[in-house]
């Protein structure tokens, strides 16, 4: 069974990557490359899957999955500038398919110490605006 | 081709284990553990997995379909408090898993047939947290 959980986060970011000269940054990214940056209401879908436990009736503890992102994710990333305040933004561009990849490499670090007997990380999908989203699915 | 419908109810239900401690219940169902219960509005999305036919180019009738969910899902669960009066919530914990296994299980005999099977059962118990169920055991 698979069960997935909402969380919301709001975070400003310019697309700029640093390996570029401006007028390429300004022509790849168009308006998402405005210099001084803009701002999205982040919408983080994890998701995991495990056997339902037949005592409790649950795949795993939701106060336990709500700690353990708002650890690795909401606390890092929430009210932030991407660029400015993420290390890993200094000089990547922090497009939705790098900041997606981030979170899960924070996800899948912590995951094993809260949930050691499972169940399994089996995907996020990140929505930067409601008509963009993007989705990592385990094995990729 | 996958085909999906829709339907929703209101239901209450409370989520604990008899058997153990106010505390324990506390720190494996939270707030859901809150003894008098409370209530969602339901949203089930059920999915059938099959190749249309080829005269009525259809995989399943949706009409059927409708009639099947009503009876099955909607009006046993609607404004009921499951807990109480829909077993085996009596015994088994009215979780979100344990009610899209529930709805599984009234559903698949009814669409499952030559070329179509039951695909998913969806339950959004809120907005923020739904359960894909992909079979009785899963």
């Amino acid at each position: 069974m698979r069960v997935s959980r909402r969380y919301r986060f709001c975070a400003s970011h310019r697309l700029r990557a640093a390996a570029l000269p401006e007028s390429d940054n300004a022509r790849i990214y168009g308006k998402c490359s405005n210099p001084h940056g803009h701002g999205h209401d982040y919408l983080l879908e994890v998701s995991a899957e495990g056997p339902v436990d037949c005592f409790t009736g649950r795949v795993l503890n939701l106060a336990s999955l709500d700690v353990l992102v708002r650890r690795a994710v909401l606390e890092t990333f929430d009210h932030r500038n991407l660029n400015l305040e993420i290390p890993e933004f200094s000089e990547a561009p922090p497009t939705s398919e790098n900041l997606a990849r981030l979170i899960w490499r924070r996800l899948v670090e912590d995951w094993g110490q809260v949930f050691p007997a499972g169940p399994r990380l089996a995907r996020i999908r990140l929505e930067e605006t409601r008509r963009n989203s993007f989705e990592i699915m385990e094995e990729e | 081709m996958f085909i999906t419908r829709r339907v929703e109810f209101s239901a209450a239900h409370v989520c604990r284990r008899p058997e153990l401690s106010e505390e324990e219940n506390r720190a494996i169902y939270g707030e859901a553990a809150s003894p008098h219960g409370h209530g969602h509005n339901w949203v089930v999305e059920v999915t059938l997995e099959g190749e249309p036919d080829p005269v009525t180019g259809m995989v399943f009738d949706l009409k059927a379909l409708k009639q099947i969910l009503w009876r099955e899902v909607v009006e046993p669960l609607d404004h009921r408090f499951l807990n109480y009066e829909v077993p085996p919530f009596d015994e088994v914990v009215p979780t979100a898993e344990n009610l899209a296994r529930e709805i599984w299980r009234r559903v698949a005999p009814h669409v499952s047939g030559p070329g179509r099977r039951l695909y998913a059962v969806r339950v959004y118990e809120t907005e923020d947290f739904y359960v894909d169920c992909r079979g009785e055991a899963t």
